[in-house]
């Protein structure tokens, strides 16, 4: 007996702002308090990529930490069949509060992604070796109405920059997940848009 | 004679020569929900006239092939041997926890547990207190002898104090081995518990009594009015040290004194 | 073209019980397993089925054994912890001849231990972790799918053999999502009846039945221990499940299970990349136990590295599999630790 991987080969919609995909393992890591929707962030970006039939994986954080301190999700994004669904050096990392930049700044791997809060992090990033992006996007989330917009922002921010999914997977994602709460869905959608403007693509 | 629908032809029958309408009223005969076999309980043992009466009861509101007894660990761990009607055993003090997957199974069937002081006042107290709190409709019929039997005489959560067990061999000491439990007092403030009573089989007239309360207890479970059960105050004269008599008249005297008979809730 | 929704492991592993045909939980909340108990308290609503958030993991399994008395379809989960206090209820199961499915979504132990993932309760599973001689199939999934479709057949095999059938997963596969493929009308075709004539139903047109596993009379219990014995060898003969990949052209078998697997596959996949002819052989049965393979195995295999989240207990099998026929290695992470995929390939290279 064969070890049969349970997805077909990665088949990628057609759309205009993603040229060459990457068939390497992306590795995700969504951090900040609980409340911030760090779950939904992941949870929507495994979403999007499944949309896109790719091999993904998705996990909580799990410790006591997940009362009080920060909370995070890993996501892992891959063309091929992923081992474990645990992140410990993420190719990109969402920080959405100040413990969190703390705690996960240093494990960014070199060349990777700290996209950083800015409302909520006073303090710049130190490393060189990876590319860091910090956006206001409580702020930002805040002038849309709802603070708790702000991870969308980051969203915005994050498919803008690595192109991991399209942005027409994730705006698919929001709609089915968000079906039934079309006000929601239109803040979502919205502040999705600002954090995708917010930066330039690289 | 295993059948019930034979008819009560006895001796006495014969010798004296009574008629039918006597016959009915005067003589007695098993029950058709008990197996026609010898049981292994004490001279002067409890058990085997709860086992009576419960078969008794079942005939009577004509529920035996819809009844599942689910049996204890203790002296009536092999009470299936004595019962003509579809019974489980269960592990030790859990026997309220198996009724209630029965029950939720099969809600059309009478379901009911018979339990002693150590299965259902000792290791299955949490079982008991929240099959009772979730107000399972069924029947508990808790035989209360104050003492461990089966594993040799051991001192059980309804021990009186003062009273010599094999591990209270100076007598239940409050101090050291904590107090006698009145498990139905107790039970009755759960909302969920509808029909409690409490009784005896140390006479004739308490064993009328207790018979009246079972088939209560019983119906209250046919009625879906939610959990029903029976405290039975039965002797013990081998580990109480005294004959049928005497332990007899201990529960008169000395156990329902502790343990007062009678109704602790009605709906 | 099947649709695939994100699901997590606890989630799918109860739809899997659902598509099944289970209409009995009962359950007593734990980490890492909470998502399962919730999971079932709805859909048993949903489905018509019975839903008990028990006292206590005693509680709960004894009405799983009165539920599967009843004749239902009957599960309950737990973590290590909780399972450890369903392992009379197990033996009990086992001896009065019940089905059940016992879903064990490990945690760090020993003791509270913690609430990360860890295989440390091989031997409980797989050796009996109750009283008295008897055993279960124990089944591993190591993916979000197999959560559900392992767990489907626990069912049916608790029913074929009227014995207890325990899903030993793990924290990690318990938590993470993954892609299911939906499939219920697939399911709903393969999914088997099995007549319970033994089952208490009232005794209406019949003798009663008795359901016990107290048996006193001279030489009885000795001979209820031959007939579970031969129904335990017909189960090692016919329920033995594994995964091999590259058997024929390896040097170095790697030997793990469930979410360990995952982490072993890519790590021996790395390793041949780089040229070492490493392969993954991942028992699916951990009771009964892929003995057999492994003996096969053995005559062309240098070496075998059993990888386990735990201080090595599933390498005991592997060692008596292989019979001092070839090395057997072993990797291990304890407390929630676990090893990564350099860890393991450090630990091949070593070997190579």
């Amino acid at each position: 007996m064969k070890v049969t991987s349970n997805q077909k080969p990665v088949t990628r919609k057609k759309s205009k702002e993603r040229k060459a995909p990457p068939l390497k393992c992306e590795e995700i890591l969504c951090a900040g308090f609980g409340g911030q929707g760090i779950m939904f962030m992941g949870k929507l970006l495994a979403q999007a990529a499944l949309l896109e039939r790719r091999h993904v994986t998705w996990m909580p954080s799990y410790g006591a930490e997940v009362r009080g301190g920060t909370a995070h999700s890993m996501t892992k994004i891959s063309g091929d069949y992923i081992a474990g669904p645990v992140i410990s050096n993420p190719s990109c990392c969402v920080v959405m509060n100040y413990p969190s930049l703390v705690k996960y700044e240093g494990k960014v791997r070199d060349g990777g992604l700290l996209i950083a809060n800015k409302t909520l992090i006073d303090k710049l990033p130190k490393r060189k070796e990876i590319k860091i992006v910090n956006i206001a996007m409580t702020d930002i989330a805040s002038r849309l109405g709802n603070v708790k917009a702000a991870n969308m922002v980051a969203l915005g921010a994050l498919v803008k920059k690595t192109k991991i999914v399209s942005k027409a997977s994730i705006l698919a994602a929001l709609e089915e997940v968000m079906k039934n709460r079309p006000e929601l869905l239109a803040l979502n959608k919205k502040a999705f848009e600002k954090g995708y403007k917010a930066v330039h693509s690289t | 004679m295993r059948k019930s629908n034979q008819k009560p032809v006895t001796r006495n029958q014969k010798k004296k020569k009574i008629n039918k309408s006597q016959v009915e009223n005067l003589i007695f005969s098993r029950p058709r929900s008990m197996r026609d076999v010898e049981m292994h309980y004490c001279a002067g043992c409890g058990h085997g006239l709860v086992h009576r009466l419960i078969c008794e009861t079942i005939d009577e509101l004509g529920i035996r092939e819809r009844t599942i007894g689910v049996a204890p660990v203790g002296c009536a761990v092999i009470a299936y041997d004595y019962w003509d009607f579809d019974v489980t055993e269960a592990a030790h003090g859990r026997t309220p926890a198996v009724a209630t997957g029965i029950k939720r199974v099969r809600p059309e069937s009478i379901v009911f547990s018979y339990q002693g002081d150590g299965d259902l006042a000792a290791i299955g107290t949490a079982e008991i207190i929240h099959t009772a709190n979730r107000g399972e409709n069924i029947t508990v019929i808790f035989v209360n002898n104050g003492v461990y039997g089966m594993t040799g005489g051991q001192m059980a959560p309804t021990t009186l104090a003062g009273q010599v067990t094999d591990t209270t061999v100076e007598g239940r000491n409050l101090k050291r081995d904590g107090y006698p439990l009145k498990i139905l007092e107790m039970m009755a403030v759960l909302p969920g518990a509808k029909y409690l009573e409490r009784t005896s089989v140390h006479s004739p007239q308490e064993v009328l009594r207790t018979k009246r309360a079972i088939k209560k207890a019983f119906q209250t479970q046919i009625d879906n009015r939610g959990f029903s059960m029976v405290e039975v105050l039965a002797m013990c004269p081998t580990y109480w040290g005294m004959s049928p008599i005497k332990s007899a008249d201990r529960i008169k005297n000395e156990v329902s004194t502790f343990y007062p008979i009678g109704v602790v809730k009605s709906y | 073209m099947k649709k695939k929704i994100l699901m997590c492991g606890n989630d799918a592993c109860g739809e899997g019980a659902v598509l099944a045909g289970c209409r009995f939980y009962a359950g007593y909340p734990i980490t890492p397993q909470n998502e399962l108990t919730s999971y079932m308290s709805k859909r048993m609503n949903q489905t018509g089925g019975v839903f008990i958030q028990s006292e206590s993991e005693l509680a709960a399994i004894n009405m799983v054994f009165g539920a599967s008395v009843a004749g239902a379809r009957a599960m309950t989960s737990s973590s290590s912890p909780g399972i450890s206090l369903k392992q009379e209820g197990i033996s009990y199961l086992a001896a009065c001849e019940l089905p059940a499915v016992i879903v064990n979504v490990q945690r760090g132990g020993p003791g509270l231990g913690n609430i990360a993932p860890a295989q440390g309760d091989y031997f409980q599973a797989t050796k009996g972790g109750g009283h008295g001689d008897y055993n279960m199939i124990v089944l591993a999934p190591a993916s979000v799918e197999e959560m559900m479709t392992l767990t489907y057949e626990a069912f049916d095999l608790a029913d074929k053999y009227r014995n207890p059938v325990m899903i030993l997963a793990d924290g990690l596969l318990g938590q993470m999502m993954e892609p299911v493929s939906v499939r219920s009308s697939e399911f709903g075709v393969r999914s088997k009846k099995y007549e319970k004539p033994w089952a208490l139903t009232g005794c209406r047109g019949r003798k009663p039945n008795i359901i016990r596993s107290l048996l006193l009379a001279e030489g009885a219990l000795e001979e209820h221990n031959k007939k579970l014995q031969e129904k335990f060898g017909r189960m090692r003969k016919a329920e033995v499940r594994y995964e091999v990949s590259n058997e024929k052209d390896s040097d170095i078998m790697l030997v793990a299970y469930g979410s360990c697997a995952r982490i072993a596959r890519a790590a021996a996949e790395k390793a041949r990349s780089k040229g070492i002819k490493a392969a993954l052989l991942r028992p699916i049965s951990l009771w009964p136990f892929p003995s057999d393979i492994l003996g096969e195995l053995s005559g062309q295999v240098k070496n075998f590295l059993v990888v386990e989240m735990s201080a090595g207990q599933m390498v005991e099998d592997v060692r008596l599999g292989v019979e001092g026929r070839a090395k057997v290695d072993f990797y291990g992470r304890m407390g929630g630790g676990i090893p990564t995929g350099e860890e393991i390939l450090n630990k091949i290279e070593a070997l190579a």
